[in-house]
Parts: C-alpha cells; structure tokens; sequence
C-alpha cells in the first residue's frame, strides 16, 4: 500500500477554505479574483489580503495552499498572469498550478524556488505531456484529466517522476479539460480565455406555461416539464436532438465520486485526490472534506467498504443528484 | 498565401479515402495533412497505408505532414505516434506527448491547434521545441492571432484554420456509441455510417454541434471566405476535408487569393450555414456578416 494521498480542497472564499481546513483537508487550492482563474466567478476567490491570511490560517496548522493561475495567458495582457504568479510566489504560498507552457517557463526562470503543479486545464493525458513539463520546468505534480480510465492513470504514474493527482469528487467535465471550447462556441467565453464554462450572465430561464426552458446565450440547452427538477444549463448537460431521439446526447448532469475506488488509487500511487468545486459554499466544503477524509483515512484498511452515511453526504450535493465513477471505470467502454 | 489541406476528421471507407487523395493531388493545396486524429478505432486506413499516401502526396509536389491524434491516452495511442515521427515525414502535434517525441526526436514539428497557444512566449517556446509551423486555437479571434504574432519573436509560420466544421471537444467518451447505445469498445465503427458526423439540435430545431465519435464539432461550418481581406501576418489557410465539394471549396479559395473571379456556392457546398463569430470576435456559433 502506497502512502495515503493528499485530500486537496477547493476554495472560492477565506470562510470556505477555514472550513476546508477545519474538516481535514491536507491542501487547499484558490485563485485570484481576475481571469487568470479558471474559477473566474463573481462573487467568488481572493485579494492577496485573504491569500495572506489564509495562508496563515493554513500553515499555522501544518497544512499547504496552492494557487490556480490556470487559464491562459491572452497576447497584449501577459502583465495579468506575470504579476498573479509574482504575488503568489511573495505570498508564501506553496505552489502555483498553470496550464500556460509560457507562463510554466516564466515561473520556472522567474521564480526557481516556486512549486509548480501543471494545471488539468492543460490537458497532459499521457506519461510523455508530462515528463516533458517535468524536464522543461521541474514541474513537481500534474493533475490528470477526468478522460482515463484507473489502468491509464496507473500505466502514467509507472512512467513519470512526477506526483500524480487525480480528481476524487465534484462536478464532471465529460470533455477533456484544456480541449473543449464549446462555451466559447455558444457565448463567445471558455474555460481557457476567460476562465468560465457556459458563464452565468449568459443564461436566461424562460417559464413556458408550466414547463421551463434554460438558455445559454438564447440556444436551448433544455427544457423542463413540470414537476422535474431543473439544472443549470451548462451546454454539455443538456437534452438534444440526435436523428429523431432527444436524450443527454453527451453527458447527463452528474458527479464524480470515487469513494469505492479509494483503495485502488492508493494501490496505484495516485499522490493527492482532489475535490471540484471552487464555486460551492462554505457548507458545500464542509460536508466534501468531512467525508472524503474519513473515506481516505479508511481507505488503507484491507476491510475498507463505503459507508452508507458517507454517499448520504454527498448524494444532495451531487449534480442531478446523481453520480459516476466517471472515466475510471467506463461503464460505456 | 499558401492554402493547406487539414487532416480527414471523419471515418470514411478506405477507398473514399484513397479516391479522395487522388484527387486532392491535383488540387491548388501546398501542404496535405494525414493521418487519423480522432479516434485510434478508426482503421480503414492502417499507418502503412497513411505512409503511401504521404509518398504519393509528396511526389505529386505536396508538402505532406502526418498529424497526431489530439487525445493520447493509451500506450497504443503512442506506439502509433512514435511510427509517425519515425516515418521520415514532418508531424502535426496536437498533443504535449506528441511535442516531446519530435523534440526528443529533434523533428521539426507543426503546432496544431489544440496545443492551446494564446500569447507570444507561448508560441516561442514551441518554436524553440521545435515548431516551424503553428495554428491559433480554433476561438481565436483575428485580433487574438495578430496580438500573438506581433508579440512572438521566433520565425515561425502561422496558419489558420479557414474552412470546415470545428472540432471544439475531445473527449474519452465516443457520442456516436453512445447515440447507439453501444459500448466504445464494441462500437461497430459506426461513425463510417455519418461521413460529416452527426448533427446534434436543438428541442426548438436549431442545429448547433455535431457528433464525430469522441470529438465534438459545429454543426455549421466555420468559413473565412468574407474575411480574406486582412490576413497580415498569416503565411497559410486550411480547408477541412469533408464529404461533398472540397475541391471545389479549395478551388475557390485558392482563386480568390490570387486576386480571380471567384464565387462561393455556400448553400450547396455548406448547406449547414457558414459562421465566423471566432474571427471576428464573438461566439463561434455567429453567422457569417457579408461585406
């Protein structure tokens, strides 16, 4: 049995990244409030006077925060992402994760005493993506897409010096991460350019007597009859019209969970297990951490079976209340 | 301006494929891409066959570039590309494994266009890889590419994409198994049935993306014909294969840029509507402004 993964955390707040902290997380992650943030949602994310004291907060009980500059960098505006990756380097904080190979290269040459993670916005699918970071720029850990199954991601952790994370619960990107531009096909914004998928202002709610119909930038993304219940529009989670049939042509709305394949990451080496969610409350935060450290603190026991009051948990924060092992296991292979 | 011919997105039977090729040769086209980039199921064509092609290609007076697979997950996936690159022949990456191979292999590569490259460091340290070539992100816009190109500073040539439908998602899950309701690894090879993939619509009737096996495409087709007028800066257009009327797609184009009389036939050659939100600016999905 390897050595037990990291619990890494999401935190779009200072309240939510206490909490994260407070219920066992071993890491937290966070961004700023500007487009260099993946999670760049209104409302949400860090000034660098939170990071401080969140850093504070985090190091003063033994554990780490990591800083998400992982959109990519937009030609004219480089100033944006040099100076988010300065701040976070004299912020103390203890690693950058980026998706950019430029901005790899400037942390690298800039700031040589600075962790890097490679962000899964930047798509490494493959043990070859990743050693070529790891030469280039020392990066220290990858996050791997949600695109391979638990025999890919073991063959990539046989293959690479690099520390392997992995995505252990939250909202599922059916596409690979850093490779969809669907939102930026519908709204004219991406994860990559802007930091958001299918954004907020975008989406309008139309009542249609007693059914309801969701738009991103007026395209129908799905209709609602009455009575069930309504999801946000995020434009791959919705019902189309495929020759004549209308279904979840791509992905139905879903969320990852891994908690029975816990001891089999652990088996492989997976170094750190991270939970989605940068955009979920503090209450969100809570209730994830709590289970997924008991869940993981368990898991390295040979008797080790999911507890019933840990999926009763997580089953209310679920996308569509619903949940999948996702690509690990591939049940559509 | 060069004008290239992009890499065949779709499944067609072998001897479209070849029939397709023999065709293309006499084609106003420069460069020819080859090769299967989205889903390594496909097998119509084996490598063996891609390398004739290549040679065939070469020796009609065509720059021949074997391009990678954009999602490289299995060992498997990556045998085959270390063959490309061993091939002797000039590869597109579209993948970081695929860059290391040919920079390990000190190959000089193209940078496709799903190595997202949005700013002038970036496209640098590709070249510095080994790039000779590079093409924008698909949403890059005709201001975002001339910001990238002014801040560069290696020499590098930029092509973009010009003509097709867009490939905008790759994922691990194949749309057209699961439109079957069969397994990816039992899926029939179904995609060979939807030689322009599988248009996907609105419940209110607006066609808006295509299925192609584990890509995702526009339903409509991306089209630059109105927007030939500025492109400083870019050395090459790509037109994407596609089932009806390519070469007389790149005839046109290849007319226009040299200043001929030229018409577009858009309602028969792309009866699925032409867009070019990305190059002016906007969402993709924008219907083409005339001017």
């Amino acid at each position: 049995m390897s050595a037990k993964p990291q619990l890494v955390c999401p935190a779009g707040s200072l309240p939510a990244l206490k909490a994260a902290i407070d219920h066992g997380a071993d890491t937290v992650y966070l961004g700023f409030k500007n487009a260099t943030n993946a999670r760049n949602f209104a409302g949400l994310n860090f000034g660098d006077t939170q990071i401080r004291d969140g850093v504070a907060y985090a190091h003063g009980r033994g554990r780490e925060v990591l800083v998400a500059i992982n959109t990519y960098a937009q030609a004219g505006r480089l100033a944006e992402w040099h100076r988010a990756i300065d701040r976070a380097a004299d912020l103390g904080v203890d690693a950058v994760i980026l998706a950019d190979l430029g901005l790899l290269a400037y942390a690298h040459r800039t700031h040589p005493q600075l962790r890097l993670h490679l962000s899964v916005q930047g798509s490494a699918t493959n043990a070859d993506a990743i050693n070529l970071a790891h030469e280039c720029f020392g990066v220290r850990r990858a996050v791997l897409p949600r695109v391979l199954t638990l025999p890919q991601v073991e063959s990539v952790i046989g293959k690479t010096p690099v520390e392997i994370e992995v995505f252990g619960f939250g909202s599922l990107c059916v596409m690979a991460e850093g490779r969809c531009i669907l939102s930026s096909y519908a709204t004219g914004q991406s994860p990559n350019t802007h930091g958001v998928c299918s954004p907020a202002g975008f989406v309008r709610w139309e009542p249609q007597g007693k059914a309801m119909d969701a738009r991103l930038a007026g395209i129908l993304i799905d209709r609602y009859a009455e009575g069930e219940p309504a999801g946000y529009p995020t434009l791959c989670k919705g019902r189309f019209d495929v020759e004549g049939d209308t279904y979840y042509a791509l992905e139905e709305p879903t969320s990852l969970n891994t908690l029975a394949v816990l001891p089999e990451l652990m088996r492989i080496g997976v170094a750190a297990i991270k939970v989605e969610g940068r955009q979920r409350s503090p209450a969100y935060v809570t209730a994830v951490t709590k289970t997924l450290r008991a869940a993981i603190d368990a898991a390295g026991d040979a008797r080790y079976s999911v507890k019933p009051a840990w999926l009763d948990a997580l089953a209310p924060l679920s996308e569509g209340h619903q949940q999948t092992l996702g690509a690990y296991n591939r049940p559509w292979r | 301006m060069q004008l290239t011919l992009g890499p065949l997105l779709y499944y067609w039977p072998r001897q479209t494929v070849l029939d397709f090729y023999a065709e293309a040769a006499g084609w106003p086209v420069d460069t020819v891409y080859l090769g299967e980039v989205v889903c390594a199921r496909r097998h119509e064509l084996k490598l063996a066959d891609w390398l004739a092609l290549a040679a065939d290609l070469s020796g009609a007076g065509k720059a021949v570039v074997l391009s990678s697979q954009a999602l490289l997950e299995s060992s498997g996936d990556l045998i085959g590309l270390k063959k490309l690159i061993e091939s002797g022949f000039a590869i597109e990456a579209n993948d970081l494994g695929a860059v290391k191979l040919a920079r390990d292999a000190g190959r000089p590569f193209v940078a496709g266009p799903h190595l997202n490259i949005y700013n002038g460091p970036t496209l640098d340290w590709f070249a510095e890889a080994g790039a000779s070539r590079w093409l924008p992100p698909l949403e890059a816009s005709r201001d975002t590419v001339a910001a990238i190109v002014a801040e560069k500073t290696a020499v590098v040539e930029t092509e973009v994409f010009a003509h097709g439908r867009l490939p905008l998602a790759f994922s691990a899950r194949c749309f057209t198994a699961r439109h079957y309701d069969l397994n990816k690894d039992a899926c029939e090879f179904k995609c060979i049935d939807h030689p322009d993939g599988l248009t996907m619509s609105t419940r209110e009737g607006q066609d808006f993306l295509c299925i192609n096996g584990i890509q995702t495409m526009s339903a409509a087709c991306h089209a630059l014909w109105h927007d030939l007028g500025d492109l400083a800066g870019i050395d090459a257009l790509r037109i994407s294969p596609q089932q009806h009327h390519t070469g007389e797609i790149v005839a046109a184009y290849a007319a226009k840029l040299a200043g001929r009389p030229a018409t577009a036939d858009a309602a028969r050659w792309n009866p699925e509507g032409w867009v070019d939100g990305y190059w002016r600016g906007e969402a993709g999905i924008h219907p083409i402004q005339e001017h």
